[in-house]
């Protein structure tokens, strides 16, 4: 169905739903942003952020129907992005 | 100029359509990971800054409009959405529909960036700018100003993208409108899509580490 590339055509329904889950989501983060959780606040708000970020790559940007070397390529900058963030923080909290 | 013709040809290097459009969404994505680090730099300086001065952040926050940073994320999602079906339309070689869709993909973009000029006249106005003129009540003031910083220069680079992205759009609507795309020929309308979801994304992150981070009084 998907081949080596996204030449699948995604149904409309589907890019809707995605799109209703991002402004329900965006309706949350801004929700539990009114919210005292303490330190929770921004592991709330990443989290959703994440979630956001991962639909968008999934379904709007086809990695979901893409070849496993395309999903290699959108994992690869994150895990640079991983090392850049562990590597400082390591450092810069330890001191 | 048999245009369309020459275009929906397979480069004399790719064995076949499959591998030259593959090749092409590799080379984006492999763009797009610079550009995560390129951002990944000011995300890094933040993080280590939002650590040392969680006091000054909090009360620089207070100064952000969130109705206005989420409109604008709202704005910026719709747009991903119009974008995505731009693309889908090209796949199934709907020129008027697909040309359509990316002129509103952009007119989103630039009401995007109209609100965000709208934000950047308010801070400037409140002297909120780094810099000499940057004036803060309190002691936090400092703390502060190194948040403002962060919030221009964060921004500062979206915007940029923005308008890249923006310019992007404008070639492809003429490409569409000139017909130069088919359903077997329509990579540089997804591979344009590509970054614009990326920069959607940078922003998805942006607004609630710059707009809410302390809203909750």
């Amino acid at each position: 169905m998907q081949g080596l590339t996204s030449d699948h055509v995604v149904p409309l329904r589907v890019y809707f739903l995605v799109a209703i889950a991002l402004f329900v989501l965006l309706a949350l983060t801004i929700a539990v942003a009114h919210i005292d959780l303490g330190p929770f606040n921004i592991a709330a708000a990443l989290a959703i952020a994440v979630v956001k970020m991962v639909l968008v790559v999934l379904f709007f940007m086809h990695v979901k129907y893409s070849s496993k070397l395309v999903a290699l390529f959108a994992a690869g900058g994150v895990f640079w992005l991983a090392i850049l963030f562990m590597f400082t923080l390591s450092d810069f909290l330890t001191r | 100029m048999p245009d369309h013709a020459m275009t929906a040809a397979v480069a004399h290097q790719f064995d076949d359509r499959d591998q030259q459009k593959e090749a092409g969404t590799l080379g984006m994505w492999l763009f797009l990971g610079t550009e995560i680090l390129f951002f990944g730099g000011l995300f890094i300086a933040y993080c280590v800054y939002r650590i040392k001065f969680p006091a000054g952040f909090a009360a620089a926050n207070e100064m952000m409009d969130v109705t206005l940073g989420g409109l604008n994320t709202g704005v910026l999602l719709l747009s991903s959405l119009t974008m995505a079906l731009a693309v889908r339309s090209a796949q199934l070689g709907k020129r008027v529909s697909s040309f359509t869709l990316i002129l509103v993909t952009m007119l989103f973009g630039l009401a995007f960036l109209g609100v965000k000029g709208i934000e950047y006249y308010h801070k400037f106005a409140e002297g909120l700018f780094p810099g000499e003129g940057f004036r803060f009540e309190g002691s936090l003031s400092r703390q502060a100003e190194v948040f403002f910083s962060l919030y221009f220069m964060m921004t500062g680079l979206h915007a940029l993208h923005m308008i890249v992205g923006i310019g992007i759009m404008i070639v492809m609507a003429v490409m569409t409108w000139r017909g130069r795309f088919s359903p077997q020929y329509y990579s540089p309308v997804e591979i344009a899509g590509l970054y614009w979801h990326f920069v959607d994304i940078i922003w998805i992150f942006l607004f609630p580490l710059l707009y809410l981070i302390h809203v909750h009084t």
